[in-house]
């Protein structure tokens, strides 16, 4: 017999004194909790997810199309990186203004090579408001999900209000399973020391959160 | 101290040198104490708490109801979307699928991201004995691993240790294991943490295979859930060329929204944050981004033999947020170690007996391992009755009875060492089958009652050497009912 068969046998014995139980998954689950947490207008969703992202410890700024490029180009150089990566459908304009010389993350590329690249810039695919949360899903404006890790510095444009969402409820809905998805809640952190929360381990340790908003 | 677990005393022998130990004492009371308000905090901010924590419990109630089907669900997913599965009945056949498929790709070293399973299952000493190194590079599982240690906590296997005794374990053990720690490193948490940075960088950038388990697995998509802080996690999820996770057959959850709930409850739970810094997803494998192959290994090892009991069973349920570790008061005083296994307080005290069975002095102890206050029960994210389990462990131990082993029915003998209790609940239950007799006795012993003993003499003494004897009032209730309502008006 193999372990499959070995191991769902035990299963189905094991759950032999159960009666019978019919009842469908819908009917199994009372989803009697909130959708989201509290009545927001969207400018108010947009305030809430600044203040989580900040709590944690993720710099946010504000900008609108058409200042965003020196936005970038600011960030960039105040940390004066010699390369950035970006992934392969990064809006161009958003970089029209940096210095640092473009680097695209290829699939030949080691680990090595991306460790000498200090700063990367990233669309995300949906920003969770309650829980100061950007989420990454592999779309071409995020790339590979190691280019988010290796570099120390992460910079991440959420188009507002259309990529924000309250809760993590309305956040799964948005997302596609089927992707590679990265959850991002400020920069890596740990608790390991006396549980007491220190930022900065391995992923990157300063993380640039921009809301950009239509202009 | 060894690295192993194995032939650990019970548990109050081991608890009374923990007790007696003040730096560990500290340690952990500054840590649980730390945590446990910011946990109140974290979960105050949602109104819907109670809600989302019997949601946890449906959810993982039913999946456990239909293990077999979302088993096989699961199974279908993840190889439909290019992953492997194995099936593994118990520890060693685990260790032996994880060995082999190492061996397949050539390579001798592993990185791993921290998990409960693999340390249940030894696996780190399994794959050194086939001549492959296992790293860990969760911060607190390499203080562990440096410093030769056992773990004592689900969420921080080193809460046991403070920044001094970190520091020192950096400086003395790193440069064995590849980059030693820097020159002058000192004790604050940022440091220890850059020190660990840069001591892994390598191992995560070169490393062509990666260890995980997982918090949960969906079964309609086949989706594997990490939820991690240090990206030490990332790393080994998405650098090397090979992912192999080893995920419990309790992991499971029916479908893609029931993440809702759990990723709701279990950051608030376990590090008392609205969100951990990161989760990972992954379906298989992606083209071109991450690991090329992927296998998951679905590991028994005592979990269908706690899912026979049909009270023991909800500690299936468990996502192992720790919660339960940060507000017991036995395990703020004895510590992690005590409980001689990888899932030590309340949670671990009903766990480590069924998945083990309560055979060894250990796990036949476990189950007193509580002053049934309560408190775990509070703050569990899905509900898990601990003092429940624990008090119907301790008839399985004194009174032996069914069970199941191995997936085989047995009947276990009752354990050494409780005969007086046996004895005495014999006793009183003869008594209270006969009320005229417990009506001689009461008054017997209320006229005795200034001759009665301060403390039990011959085995009873034990019990109240730690306690004290009950006083006997001068009249019995039913005597004092009688007299002050001459039985009228009340239950005769």
């Amino acid at each position: 017999m193999s372990s499959r068969e070995r191991i769902l046998g035990r299963v189905r014995r094991a759950l032999a004194d159960v009666p019978a139980d019919a009842r469908p998954y819908e009917e199994a689950v009372a989803r009697e909790y909130l959708r989201e947490h509290g009545q927001r207008s969207v400018g108010e969703t947009v305030d809430l997810l600044a203040e989580n992202l900040a709590d944690y410890r993720a710099i946010v700024h504000r900008t609108d199309e058409e200042e965003l490029p020196l936005l970038i180009m600011r960030l960039l150089a105040q940390r004066g990186p010699q390369y950035v990566l970006v992934p392969p459908s990064l809006p161009p304009e958003w970089m029209s203004a940096a210095d640092p010389t473009r680097v695209h993350d290829r699939a030949v590329s080691t680990p090595h090579e991306l460790d000498r690249v200090e700063s990367v810039v990233t669309g995300c695919a949906v920003a969770v408001a309650e829980t100061g949360t950007i989420v990454l899903d592999g779309s071409p404006d995020q790339g590979r999900r190691r280019i988010t890790l290796i570099p120390d510095h992460h910079i991440c444009v959420v188009r507002v209000p259309d990529q924000v969402v309250s809760s993590v409820p309305e956040a799964l809905e948005r997302l596609d399973p089927a992707r590679p998805l990265t959850w991002i809640s400020g920069p890596s952190a740990t608790s390991d020391i006396e549980l007491d929360r220190v930022e900065g381990v391995h992923g990157p340790r300063t993380l640039e959160v921009v809301l950009l908003s239509g202009s | 101290m060894s690295g192993t677990f194995v032939g650990m005393p019970a548990f109050p022998r081991a608890a009374r040198e923990a007790v007696g130990n003040t730096t560990l004492r500290g340690n952990l009371r500054h840590a649980t104490h730390t945590i446990r308000d910011k946990r109140a905090r974290a979960v105050a901010e949602l109104d819907d708490w109670a809600a989302l924590r019997e949601a946890g419990k449906q959810i993982k109630d039913h999946t456990l109801r239909h293990l077999d089907r979302y088993l096989v669900q699961v199974e279908e997913a993840v190889t439909a979307a290019g992953g492997t599965v194995h099936w593994a009945a118990d520890a060693d056949e685990a260790n032996d699928i994880v060995a082999r498929l190492v061996e397949e790709t050539g390579e001798s070293e592993v990185v791993k991201v921290k998990s409960m399973a693999t340390q249940e299952i030894g696996l780190n000493e399994a794959l050194q004995a086939r001549g492959i190194h296992a790293y860990e590079t969760d911060l607190a599982e390499l203080i562990v691993q440096l410093g030769k240690d056992r773990p004592s906590h689900i969420l921080v296997p080193a809460i046991h240790r403070n920044r001094g005794e970190i520091r020192d374990i950096f400086r003395s053990e790193m440069g064995e294991w590849g980059r030693p720690a820097p020159e002058n490193l000192t004790d604050t948490p940022a440091e220890l943490a850059e020190a660990a940075r840069l001591h892994l960088r390598e191992k995560f950038l070169r490393a062509k295979v990666g260890i995980s388990g997982a918090n949960f697995v969906v079964a309609e998509t086949g989706t594997l859930v990490v939820v991690e802080s240090e990206g030490n996690g990332r790393m080994c999820l998405t650098l090397p060329e090979t992912l192999i996770s080893v995920v419990g057959i309790e992991k499971i959850v029916p479908r893609w929204q029931d993440l809702e709930v759990f990723l709701q409850t279990l950051p608030r739970s376990s590090t008392a944050e609205r969100m951990n810094p990161y989760t990972s997803m992954w379906t298989g494998t992606t083209d071109e981004d991450g690991p090329r192959t992927f296998h998951l290994v679905l590991l028994d090892n005592g979990r269908t033999d706690t899912l026979a009991d049909e009270v023991g069973r909800q500690a299936l349920r468990c996502i192992r947020c720790s919660a339960c570790l940060n507000v017991c008061p036995v395990y703020e005083r004895a510590g992690g170690h005590a409980y001689g296994s990888v899932y030590p307080g309340p949670i671990g005290a009903i766990l480590s007996p069924q998945l083990r069975g309560t055979g060894s002095e250990i796990d036949a102890s476990l189950p007193y391992a509580s002053s049934l206050c309560g408190a775990c029960y509070e703050v569990c994210p899905v509900a898990i009755d601990i003092p429940e389990v624990l008090v119907h462990l301790r008839e399985r131990v004194v009174q032996g009875g069914p069970a199941v082993r191995g997936g085989n029915r047995v009947v276990l003998r009752p354990a050494k060492g409780h005969a007086a209790e046996r004895a005495a609940m014999r006793a009183a239950q003869w008594a209270f089958t006969r009320p005229g007799a417990l009506r001689t006795g009461q008054r017997l012993a209320s006229r005795t009652r200034r001759l009665h003993p301060r403390t039990l003499p011959g085995p009873g003494r034990a019990w109240s050497g730690t306690r004290d004897l009950p006083a006997v009032p001068a009249e019995p209730f039913r005597d004092w009912w009688q007299r002050t309502h001459g039985g009228k008006g009340g239950a005769k």
